[in-house]
């Protein structure tokens, strides 16, 4: 625990609290990128250069673009959005509650937990490849199938319908 | 004192002449607890230095440039032959008024061009210079290098959302899809010489470039088929990552005025200026290191005499030269040849390169390698380039004369 990390803690807290506050769906959008951002900060200062790198990659590269690009062509952005707090706010904090309760009360109480991390040897990339290659290559080959899929429907979503007089003509 | 500056001059001249641990002297000078920050402004002082400084000249060498591309001087005033015309371009951005545009989103707006600069200038330090300038030796440098660059994406969409202006928003809309687009082929492409050389370090890539004992060549990827189409694709992704022309589209001045810095005046605009060429700087600098040997010289007799960092910034000068000339002799392109070229044309043939590179991998011999890759990569670009080209469309050129 360093003073990094603290840094990185408060930006990550804050960022997180102004995306579900802030009334600028865009605005929430790019505080919840600075999250990312913080997070693989955090992966970072623990050594953990491939998870933190590839979290900027695929969160901030990828899915924040897509969040953006998503705001952008079905709520116009710019609309500010009216109540602060839903009117069912206090069943969902209640839940939220319930949910951490049962969360913390789990992780206290299991013994499975390993203990902390003495090993100063962290896995390297090479390691992490090989084991992907090698070990774990089935789950590797079924989500690189599981992605071709989505993006083969993605292709036939986007396809441009054929029009019926052309389907008469045929 | 005097200790201090002798150990600062020996440090400079290990640096000139390629020496390993250059630093070593110096720091040892410093207390213990200022070292670590210490060696961090050494490395990183020279970058923030030398490439904004690149940036300058390079402004003014493409003036001249495209000016003689097409018959005119270019700036010719300002100084020896119009050199000087960076400085007067600098002092004009910096004493400009800076309008932000009422209905712009002040804070949003501000922090765009940052958001630029930064990650661009971070993709440098993980780039090896030389033999012993690497400033940051990450073992998945080339992921931290694409992580970094992918953030770019974000600062040109903020750009152009917080302008509150339809062009501004178009260009970046634009911009985003076509980075999108191009990052795929750069990443493919790249990912070839990963295959072969095993590592993700950048300064181990170049190690593997360098010519074995004995050998007169060095072992450039490019020299090799896969290399040498996999440097093709990396350019024209890089050139369109970079939105220079042909791939100028955010930009289109005829259609939406200067896409998404189009509400940015004064230094902002000079740092997106900055930013841009930073990155064509940054991605010319990967695609040395991957494919044209980092800082190796052609034939190894070369580099006992000349230093290492000469090499990499030649070869730089001259990526940076050809990504002129093209801007001066290419139009730009319609935005469906621009999805049509990723797509249709790129990402398959950057899969082909993949196969290619683990076929070289894998065969026995160089005669089995050379001619089962190159047969397979040139029936494949042809057979695709043929495939696409709308044939049925171009017919014989038919010449009318006022009667």
């Amino acid at each position: 625990m360093n003073e990094l990390t603290i840094i990185l803690g408060i930006l990550v807290i804050a960022s997180a609290v102004a995306a579900v506050t802030l009334r600028n769906l865009v605005h929430c959008a790019l505080c919840l990128m600075a999250t990312f951002l913080g997070l693989a900060g955090m992966y970072l200062c623990l050594d953990a250069q491939f998870v933190g790198l590839v979290q900027i990659l695929v969160y901030v590269g990828a899915v924040g673009i897509l969040l953006v690009f998503a705001i952008l062509l079905t709520r116009g952005g710019g609309k500010e959005l009216s109540p602060f707090f839903s009117s069912t706010w206090a069943v969902g904090a209640g839940l939220a509650g319930l949910i951490a309760l049962i969360f913390i009360t789990a992780i206290l109480r299991t013994n499975a937990l390993p203990p902390l991390l003495t090993d100063p040897s962290l896995p390297s990339l090479l390691q992490i490849g090989k084991r992907l290659m090698e070990q774990d290559v089935i789950v590797l080959e079924a989500m690189g199938l599981l992605l071709t899929a989505a993006a083969v429907g993605a292709i036939v979503l986007a396809m441009p319908e054929p029009s019926p007089k052309a389907e008469e003509e045929a | 004192m005097m200790d201090w500056i002798r150990e600062f001059m020996g440090m400079l001249w290990k640096t000139v002449s390629d020496q390993p641990d250059a630093k070593s002297g110096f720091l040892a000078l410093i207390p213990e607890t200022w070292r670590q920050g210490i060696s961090a402004v050494l490395s990183i002082a020279p970058l923030m230095m030398i490439f904004p400084a690149l940036f300058a000249l390079t402004t003014v060498v493409e003036r001249k440039g495209l000016g003689r591309i097409q018959n005119r001087l270019g700036p010719n005033r300002v100084g020896p032959a119009g050199f000087l015309q960076f400085a007067a371009d600098g002092l004009k951005t910096l004493t400009k008024e800076d309008i932000v545009p009422r209905a712009a989103d002040q804070f949003v707006h501000f922090i765009a061009p940052l958001a630029l600069v930064i990650p661009v200038f971070l993709t440098f330090s993980v780039l090896p210079f030389g033999k012993h300038l690497v400033p940051l030796n990450l073992e998945s440098g080339l992921l931290f290098f694409f992580a970094i660059g992918a953030a770019t994406e974000l600062s040109v969409f903020m750009a152009g959302w917080a302008s509150r202006n339809k062009y501004s928003l178009l260009g970046a809309l634009r911009a985003v899809a076509q980075m999108v687009s191009y990052e795929i082929p750069l990443i493919l492409s790249a990912l070839s010489v990963v295959m072969v050389t095993g590592t993700l370090s950048l300064p181990q890539i170049v190690e593997a470039q360098g010519a074995g004992n004995g050998e007169w060549l060095s072992r450039w990827h490019v020299f090799t088929p896969w290399g040498f189409f996999g440097f093709a694709l990396f350019l024209v992704a890089a050139c369109a990552e970079a939105n220079r022309s042909p791939f100028d589209l955010p930009e289109g001045e005829s259609e939406i005025i200067a896409g998404y810095y189009l509400e940015y005046s004064g230094f902002k605009f000079a740092l997106f200026f900055l930013g841009e060429y930073l990155g064509l700087f940054a991605a010319s600098g990967l695609g040395i290191t991957l494919f044209l040997g980092g800082w190796h010289a052609p034939f190894p007799i070369l580099e006992r005499w000349i230093p290492s960092y000469i090499w990499f910034f030649a070869k730089l000068g001259t990526l940076i030269g050809l990504f002129i000339w093209i801007r001066g002799t290419l139009p730009r392109v319609r935005m469906d040849q621009l999805m049509n070229l990723a797509w249709k044309f790129m990402l398959p043939l950057a899969l082909l390169n993949l196969i290619a590179a683990a076929l070289w991998h894998f065969l026995p011999n160089a005669f089995a390698r050379w001619t089962v890759t190159s047969l397979l990569l040139v029936s494949g670009y042809v057979g695709l380039g043929r495939a696409l080209m709308p044939s049925s469309r171009i017919g014989k050129r038919v010449y009318r004369y006022a009667a």
